[in-house]
């Protein structure tokens, strides 16, 4: 799960973390008033679920609560695209107003889980060269991020901060407030259950004080039962609505580009659907794991929320029955298709337990259903409808 | 032989009693598995079609020799009940249970270091061997007793290849899904080194999926030390970078993870790779005749 800069920097904020004083704002109206607040220059940021927000015009800087005023104005309700939201770009609906800061260097400083084989712990990233281009900076200079790997059960130790430290070049007042960052930092990421916690850039001010200028938090989607604050922080308005519209069916669906509509049980074999799709010359309009006990409802759900989509021209039912059995999976299909009067083509593919008399099923139910037996018969026979 | 669950197994369940503990349990029953207890605590002293019922492992090892166990626990008790396992000598844990927090899963992996316990999954569909059992969720119908060892991240799509291979004519020796979480207990290499040992292993088929880099860990161990025949497909060539596809651990991040890697990866090692998912059972079928 995904939160705002405003929220992520509030819960900095909470855990000792140095971050300018700000406010978020809906309305050019409390834009002004967040400017009057904290007084001098300040700088208004647009609040998306995306990065380089900067580069795409979201981010202004205001002299006075008046210009605070119209760089709202200006931010709030734009489309902003940036390389993160694609060529749609996301709808703005609040802003960060914050005290403007002057940077003298930019750090970046970042915590993620190392998945790899051996090592399952949480590593540290840090490098002198932050700021914008840290994706570049990764891919063509890897040897100016520096890892620092905490072992899960030893804990985070304060040789790890000098070793970031030093790296990072800090002089000896900044080290001490560095090994709090870094200290406190580890304890948030592991009592939220995040997935990524992001300082980019941690600022060194004009004055020599550190401060987390941008930041971005993660959260593991299976860590927020036990989190209902860090739950509340969702914001519906930066996901897709079919995705919210799926998520509360419980069925796991993914928009995508092209125009076959795809639904399948497993989230592997939904995949490869979507990928025999493409090998057949075809694009997926979806990723649609309906999940292994799919009832006839929870099938029309499925139906509902893909052909929501304006895209999709036609649909490829993929099930492996297992013990879900095929002869159920055609009851709902069956019982969807005359519930939703469903007028796009179909093409399904069943296989597994009972599978002959679920085909039976489909064939004498008078729908307009193509039957498939193979895999890549059935992307190929889904493909050719869109043709 | 086979691998990890064979004529020595002594299967517990815990969270027998639950719906999904309780319907999975009577499915691998059918399938000849030898189940010798449950544990739910609380429910002790109860029983299920004749399978007693423990409050704790130490009893269920204690009275039934119990040596294997599949959890089916809610996420939230699941930790807790890994732990108890790793503590009461249990040799293999297969854990289903989806939805079990990253953090946990690194406490996890440290307790089952130098622990004498293997664990598979959690978030997988369990494991077969042919002429066993299975603990898991396998169909029953899907599998043959043979020489093929079957490797995958996912579920319905490992049940597709092992019905791909079976509906050939072709048999597999244990079959297993090592689950679709970013952190699981047994990784391919883990899987891999004991295939590889197997002397009823003829050839194995390897099913990948985008995120993470175990396949391309995987790809470095089979170039150094697996000399039976590999046979690999990578899901996820169409997914989207920095969606999560359904599986915790599908997921391409920060540019890494991608299938194309994971295939170039795989090619290198001398894997045979095949892109058309619904030929694998057709390669593998060559292969075997070429021996």
């Amino acid at each position: 799960m995904k939160i705002h800069e405003f929220q992520a920097k509030e819960l900095l904020r909470g855990y000792g973390i140095p971050v300018p004083c700000g406010k978020a704002a809906s309305t050019p109206d409390e834009a002004r008033e967040a400017a009057e607040e904290l007084r001098g220059k300040t700088v208004v940021k647009a609040q998306i679920h995306a990065g380089g927000r900067g580069k795409g015009g979201g981010v202004k800087p205001a002299a006075s609560p008046e210009e605070a005023f119209h760089a709202a104005r200006a931010i709030l309700g734009m489309q902003l695209v940036t390389h993160q939201t694609g060529p749609e770009g996301k709808q703005v609906r609040k802003v960060l107003v914050e005290e403007a800061s002057v940077v003298r260097k930019e750090l970046y400083l970042s915590l993620v889980v190392d998945r790899s084989r051996g090592k399952e712990c949480v590593v540290f990233m840090a490098s002198a060269a932050g700021g914008m281009d840290i994706e570049q900076v990764a891919s063509t200079a890897p040897e100016k991020i520096v890892r620092c790997t905490i072992h899960p059960v030893v804990g985070m130790s304060p040789f790890q901060a000098r070793k970031l430290s030093a790296a990072l070049g800090l002089d000896s007042e900044q080290r001490k407030v560095f090994a709090e960052i870094v200290r406190n930092l580890y304890r948030l990421f592991l009592e939220k259950d995040c997935s990524l916690v992001e300082i980019n850039p941690l600022a060194i001010t004009e004055d020599g004080r550190l401060l987390a200028l941008d930041t971005k938090i993660n959260f593991d989607d299976d860590g927020l039962y036990r989190h209902p604050e860090v739950k509340a922080l969702r914001d519906p308005d930066e996901e897709d609505p079919l995705e919210v519209a799926a998520k509360n069916a419980s069925v796991n669906y993914i928009k995508l580009d092209g125009n076959v509509g795809c639904m399948v049980n497993g989230a592997g074999l939904a995949m490869t659907t979507m990928d025999l799709i493409q090998m057949a010359g075809g694009e997926p309009a979806n990723f649609l794991d309906v999940g292994g006990g799919a009832s006839a409802e929870q099938i029309e759900k499925a139906f509902r929320i893909l052909t929501s989509d304006p895209n999709v021209k036609c649909i490829l039912v993929n099930i492996f029955g297992g013990i879900l059995r095929c002869d159920r999976v055609s009851a709902g299909l069956i019982q969807a298709a005359k519930n939703i009067d469903l007028k796009l083509p179909m093409v399904v593919r069943l296989q597994g337990t009972n599978v002959e008399e679920g085909r039976q099923m489909l064939q004498e139910s008078g729908l307009r259903f193509t039957v498939a037996d193979g895999l890549y018969e059935a992307a190929e026979k889904a493909v050719s409808l869109v043709a | 032989m086979a691998i990890l669950l064979d004529e020595k197994s002594r299967v517990l369940i815990q969270g027998i009693t639950g719906s999904e503990g309780s319907f999975h349990t009577r499915e691998s029953v059918k399938l000849g598995t030898r189940v010798v207890a449950g544990v739910t605590p609380g429910k002790g002293g109860t029983e299920l079609d004749g399978i007693p019922v423990y409050d704790r492992i130490g009893e269920a090892v204690e009275r039934e020799q119990a040596n294997v166990s599949g959890i089916y626990t809610p996420a939230a008790f699941t930790p807790d009940a890994i732990f108890e396992a790793i503590e009461a000598g249990i040799g293999l844990i297969v854990c289903m249970t989806e939805g079990i927090p990253v953090a946990e899963m690194i406490r996890v992996k440290q307790a089952l270091k130098g622990s004498g316990t293997r664990m598979i999954g959690p978030n997988c569909p369990g494991i077969t061997t042919p002429g066993v059992g299975k603990v898991g969720f396998m169909p029953n119908f899907i599998h043959k007793k043979g020489n093929v060892g079957v490797i995958s991240r996912s579920g319905t799509l490992t049940y597709e290849m092992i019905w791909q291979l079976t509906s050939l004519g072709i048999g597999q020796s244990t079959s297993i899904g090592i689950g679709g979480d970013p952190i699981v207990g047994s990784g391919f290499i883990d899987v891999l080194a004991l295939y590889e040992n197997d002397p009823q292993t003829e050839a194995i088929v390897m099913i990948g999926e985008i995120g993470g880099t175990a396949e391309e860990e995987a790809a470095e161990f089979i170039r150094g030390s697996v000399t039976k025949p590999v046979v690999s497909f990578i899901a996820g060539r169409t997914a989207p970078p920095g969606r999560r596809m359904g599986h915790a651990g599908a997921i391409i991040s920060g540019g890494r993870g991608t299938a194309g890697e994971k295939f170039l990866a795989l090619e290198r090692a001398g894997v045979l790779v095949e892109k058309n998912p619904a030929e694998i059972g057709r390669r593998v079928q060559e292969i075997l005749q070429a021996k």
